[in-house]
């Protein structure tokens, strides 16, 4: 037996398009909203979510026979907030600037509706090693989103790419280019995500909705 | 003129199915509708046959702004005159606020439409002519020191964002023009407000008289220096500064003649805004105290300041995002008007708040309906049961 098996494949693949946690189930905006302004939050933030989910989903899954039904939310809850806070300890110990940035959208990891969507619809029925590849996708296919939504948000919100400025150095400011306002602010993030569902249903018409 | 529609017929089989350039259908389409009134009728149903059109429609409202439009012009030179402190003659002005306009204005209708043009050709649809009223409305309502680009990457986000994506013309939510307009301003605030942008170069500062203020009276007002303000008169003709073509309330009334007339705008959505404007004008008298002199500005002045006059009669009214019910049309004008007047006065961020109030209002429109339709059928069932 090899180790991805083509329906394993599948699990990592389907959430960065088909079933992307952001553009098609419209999971998780709340924080691509927060912590898209600049490229390096948002990417620390994706591999935080990404480390959070796949672990949640494994221990989840092999306590899933053993969760009784009535109280399963709860038991998802404390590991959750178990593996966050672990997160939010590392990140301050390793990159204490970015966690200052990111301050209490890491906490808010808990709230993140893809991870207990996840917990719910997939680590609760499924053995550990699907579950695991099954919260790296969804973590991919969310943080996908993530950085390009803050790349678009940096480079014409501040001109620069990971803190370099690269409009200063190809001279747009002196022919009178000025960055714009509007991409730090959170609405931006909503319209560009909006864009991003634009281009993929164009692209991959079995997304759109049948007329009723 | 003769000799324009005959050659027109003569490659318009080009552009029919089979043709060479079938392709391009749509764009020939809009040009030739545009220069003759289309002979095609509907011959079946209840439908009105009118000769009026969406492009006839839309050019009844670009006539009805063209009085804002050439004050404007001449506002523009009679400003900057004063600011360098000379004294021109008429065609000076109007001369000079003619060359800072024209190229506004050429940049957002060639943005503007080359974006309709795109979609249409892509959609296969005909060109919407929707664009023709924006594409004038756009370079009124910025100041007009805003640099080109800027324009242009608003109108393209406007055409966009504010109306392709909900499906063009006739299924926008925001009105596209204020789209435009929120756009610059959350997004180049430093040239969308202050006290340099609303003269002509000003900004540059070459020869202005010393101690000339190109503030705004509502951003006089905004600071509480009431003796600075214009008199009535002044803001009635409009010779004061502000966003181009928002200043005189006479020449905006010219238009909302016209509109009236033709029976294009709406008179209850006008007359509610205005309403709407009046009363919270009113309330916030009765409210007022010594520390803040704004809130005792008499109710009408709020009326002849800022956009008011502007958003009311070519904003609010816009078809497409308006409430449609007759009912609703009252709600949502005084709404309108109320909402602006209260951020005008009461919110310091925002010196104007007619924008930010229409803008609100036209996403709220649709709620309204709705529930003047649910009162409607309410209303109706108690009868049918009684």
């Amino acid at each position: 037996m090899s180790l991805f098996s083509s329906q394993d494949l599948k699990l990592l693949t389907n959430p960065l398009n088909m079933e992307n946690p952001i553009t098609v189930q419209v999971l998780g905006i709340c924080s691509a909203l927060a912590v898209t302004v600049k490229l390096e939050p948002a990417i620390v933030m994706s591999i935080s979510v990404t480390a959070v989910l796949a672990f949640a989903n494994v221990i989840i899954s092999l306590l899933r026979n053993t969760i009784p039904s009535r109280i399963r939310i709860i038991v998802q809850l404390v590991v959750i907030a178990f593996l966050v806070i672990v997160v939010d300890q590392i990140l301050k110990a390793y990159v204490y600037d970015v966690s200052k940035q990111l301050s209490v959208f890491v906490g808010l990891i808990i709230t993140n509706c893809i991870i207990m969507g996840r917990l719910e619809a997939f680590a609760l029925g499924n053995k550990p090693w699907p579950s695991f590849l099954d919260g790296v996708g969804n973590g991919a296919g969310y943080g996908l989103i993530l950085i390009i939504v803050a790349f678009f948000r940096e480079l014409f919100g501040s001109g620069t790419i990971f803190g370099f400025p690269v409009f200063e150095k190809i001279g747009l400011y002196s022919i009178g280019y000025k960055n714009n306002g509007l991409m730090i602010l959170p609405p931006m993030a909503l319209i560009i995500v909006g864009i991003i569902i634009w281009i993929q249903r164009s692209r991959t018409r079995e997304l759109i909705e049948k007329n009723l | 003129m003769k000799g324009l529609r005959n050659y027109i017929d003569k490659i318009k089989p080009n552009f029919e199915k089979g043709g060479k350039f079938e392709k391009f259908r749509s764009t020939f389409d809009a040009f030739e509708t545009l220069l003759f009134v289309p002979d095609k009728v509907t011959f079946k149903g209840s439908h009105i046959r009118d000769s009026i059109d969406m492009k006839r429609t839309m050019g009844i409202v670009v006539l009805a702004v063209m009085p804002a439009l050439l004050f404007a012009m001449w506002n523009i030179g009679n400003l900057h005159a004063q600011s360098i402190g000379e004294t021109w003659t008429f065609w000076e002005m109007f001369g000079f606020g003619l060359l800072k306009m024209i190229p506004l204005i050429a940049v957002s209708y060639i943005v503007g439409l080359s974006i309709e043009f795109m979609f249409a050709q892509i959609r296969g649809h005909e060109v919407n002519e929707g664009f023709l009223v924006s594409g004038m409305l756009i370079p009124l309502i910025v100041p007009v020191d805003v640099p080109l680009w800027m324009v242009a990457v608003a109108t393209a986000f406007a055409v966009i964002i504010g109306k392709e994506v909900f499906g063009g013309t006739g299924m926008n939510i925001v009105n596209p023009a204020l789209t435009a307009r929120a756009f610059l301003f959350f997004a180049y605030p430093s040239d969308m407000s202050g006290t340099k942008v609303w003269i002509a170069d000003l900004a540059q500062g070459h020869g202005i008289v010393d101690g000339f203020s190109g503030a705004t009276p509502l951003a006089n007002a905004a600071e509480g220096a009431m003796n600075k303000l214009p008199s009535a008169l002044e803001m009635f003709i409009g010779n004061i500064p502000g966003s181009v073509g928002e200043t005189s309330t006479l020449a905006i009334l010219i238009g909302a003649a016209i509109l009236l007339f033709t029976g294009i705008g709406n008179w209850k959505i006008m007359i509610s805004f205005f309403i709407g404007g009046l009363a919270m004008g009113l309330l916030l008298n009765a409210f007022a105290t010594d520390t803040n002199p704004y809130m005792a500005l008499p109710a009408y002045e709020h009326l002849l300041l800022g956009g008011f006059a502007f958003g009311g009669v070519f904003m609010i009214t816009d078809p497409v995002t308006a409430a449609q019910t007759q009912r609703g049309k009252w709600i949502y004008g005084f709404l309108g008007g109320f909402i602006a007047i209260l951020v005008r006065v009461i919110n310091p961020a925002y010196p104007e708040g007619v924008m930010l109030a229409i803008l609100l209002m036209n996403v709220f429109a649709p709620l309204i309906d709705y529930y003047v339709i649910r009162a409607n059928i309410k209303r109706r069932l108690k009868r049918v049961k009684a």
